[in-house]
């Protein structure tokens, strides 16, 4: 495999795979009120100007759930969690961890981490991204 | 006609749900429909308004309905809105009531679901060529269930009664296996459930982990069935007989609510927020308090889900849902009695039948009609759904005074 930095694409567009990798969103300039995807207005004060602002890397998982039972291909279980990250909740799989009770519980510190998904039939490699416990 | 104040249940039908392998959407929905005129000694002939509500059918149900119990000519309005779809079929018969453009409206919901599976999860499939190419609203090169949290409804329930937990304490697996503990044995008492057993705390836990911590028993049943209502204006009602008079139920207040914009909703849906608006306006609409409650049927789509709808319902004060639950309030022989028909665990959810079923019982206990679960002097009750997006329905019901 070579060149593999140049051939790499985030599994979204809302994650940025620069030195550290992070995620952004589209912040509404006139609330506040932040947004992964585009949106015509903002939906909660409906103005139309946005900009783009880094998200911080690190959190704390304010809810969780073991999946055990999904669509077919979708390797269980798996953690899903919503983050508090500095304010802003974002929606990520919590890696790294043992995936049972014992493991995972809310309150827990986590920080972003990225991960290949694969390579394609272009040389092209995908990077996704989930939290994983920061360890102290 | 003139807009009307007051409305109320003429008469109201729910079939049996479960698996009807035999029958169709058309043949459910007719089912209901007939058996709610017939409730109502109303015909066809005397509605000027029919909601029709299915979601994973092909449309036009409405008119389809009408080729089998009576061809009249009236406007026909087929909504859907998630598993709030009967809930507003109801709501569109009531608000053309409400507005005077009818005296009479008929709503139907009804939903094939029984082997329906996981609801929510698996997105698009990938081709064959294996290239990342981005697509959709973020740009993804990959589908995200499961790479970026969980779609899968019993997952994303979880997490909302476990956001429960950390904010207040409390919770743990035990606790909420217990809330489908108390509905699996309610449903013991309700033939028209699609599940009738009683399952003990052991065996729910014990069972199939889906999404943790809800195990199978602790998810809603996917199964068929339908449901219908008549509603009728109160200046109407007064021309009717006495006995329907008597059986009639007084709708005291019919609300429908969306989410309001909250920091988190675009991460993990808010169902807490437009349910609590709609029942804070139910309650004004209605001039009850939920102190005033005989039953509540809410919308237990996962154990998880009726912990949190404790509190947003304001049937305790919040915060308070735990020891609320604990307390054995919500058991058929408790203080509040919360889904006595055996909620959506055992009774079943086809989805656009619920938020008319839902009504149904309540109104069975508002009758003195309730049979073997009747809770006794029951005067007054509230029906709950929520459906993810989000549209929350809320009914007040109370009991001819006549």
């Amino acid at each position: 495999m070579t060149d593999t930095v140049a051939n790499q694409v985030p599994l979204v567009d809302y994650l940025v795979l620069a030195d550290t990798p992070h995620l952004v969103a589209q912040e509404c300039t006139s609330c506040g009120a932040r947004y992964f995807d585009r949106r015509n207005a903002c939906a909660s004060c409906f103005a139309t100007k946005f900009r783009q602002v880094d998200i911080a890397t690190t959190g704390v998982v304010r809810t969780f759930t073991i999946v055990a039972y999904a669509a077919p291909g979708i390797p269980v279980p798996f953690v899903s969690a919503v983050i508090d990250c500095e304010g802003t909740s974002v929606r990520a799989n919590l890696i790294e961890v043992e995936a049972d009770p014992d493991h995972v519980s809310t309150g827990m510190r986590v920080e972003l981490a990225t991960y290949s998904l694969g390579v394609d039939d272009n040389g092209t490699e995908a990077i996704g991204f989930g939290f994983r416990p920061v360890s102290s | 006609m003139s807009a009307s104040d007051e409305i109320w249940i003429l008469g109201i039908h729910m079939t049996k749900f479960g698996k009807h392998p035999d029958r169709d959407v058309v043949d459910l929905g007719a089912e209901a429909i007939m058996g709610a005129l017939a409730d109502a000694q109303v015909t066809m002939a005397d509605i000027g308004i029919l909601a029709a509500g299915n979601l994973m059918g092909s449309g036009g149900l409405g008119q389809q309905l009408q080729k089998q119990v009576g061809q009249t000519g009236i406007p026909v309005f087929n909504v859907s809105n998630a598993c709030a779809t009967g809930a507003t079929a109801l709501r569109t018969a009531i608000m053309a009531v409400k507005a005077g453009e009818v005296d009479m409206g008929l709503a139907v919901g009804v939903e094939k679901l029984a082997g329906a599976g996981l609801l929510g999860g698996g997105g698009k499939s990938k081709s064959d060529d294996k290239v990342w190419a981005p697509s959709g609203r973020y740009g993804a090169v990959a589908p995200t269930d499961g790479r970026i949290g969980t779609d899968t409804m019993p997952g994303v329930f979880a997490q909302i009664g476990m956001e429960y937990g950390h904010k207040y304490g409390g919770t743990s697996f035990e606790l909420f296996a217990r809330i489908s503990e108390k509905n699996h044995s309610h449903s013991t008492l309700n033939p028209l459930a699609a599940y009738n057993k009683a399952m003990s705390l052991e065996q729910i836990m014990g069972d199939i982990m889906i999404a943790y911590p809800n195990t199978r028993p602790m998810c809603s049943a996917n199964c068929d069935g339908a449901s219908a209502a008549v509603v009728v204006s109160g200046a109407k009602l007064k021309t009717l007989s006495l006995e329907q008079q008597r059986r009639a139920v007084k709708v005291s207040a019919s609300v429908l609510t969306t989410d309001p914009w909250q920091e988190a909703c675009q991460i993990l849906p808010d169902v807490n927020t437009l349910t609590r608006n709609a029942a804070r306006k139910a309650y004004e609409q209605a001039g009850v308090g939920p102190e005033d409650l005989d039953l509540v049927e809410l919308h237990d789509c996962f154990a998880t889900a009726e912990l949190v709808h404790y509190d947003n319902l304001m049937l305790c004060e919040e915060g308070g849902a735990v020891d609320f639950f604990n307390s054995g309030a919500p058991w058929r022989d408790g203080r509040l009695p919360v889904n006595v028909s055996g909620g959506l665990q055992s009774k079943g959810h086809p989805i656009s039948a619920t938020g008319i079923a839902n009504i149904w019982e309540v109104c069975q206990h508002l009758r003195n009609e309730g049979g073997q679960r009747q809770i006794e002097g029951a005067k007054v009750g509230l029906a709950h759904v929520i459906g993810l997006g989000s549209a929350c329905g809320i009914h007040v019901l109370e009991s001819s005074a006549a």
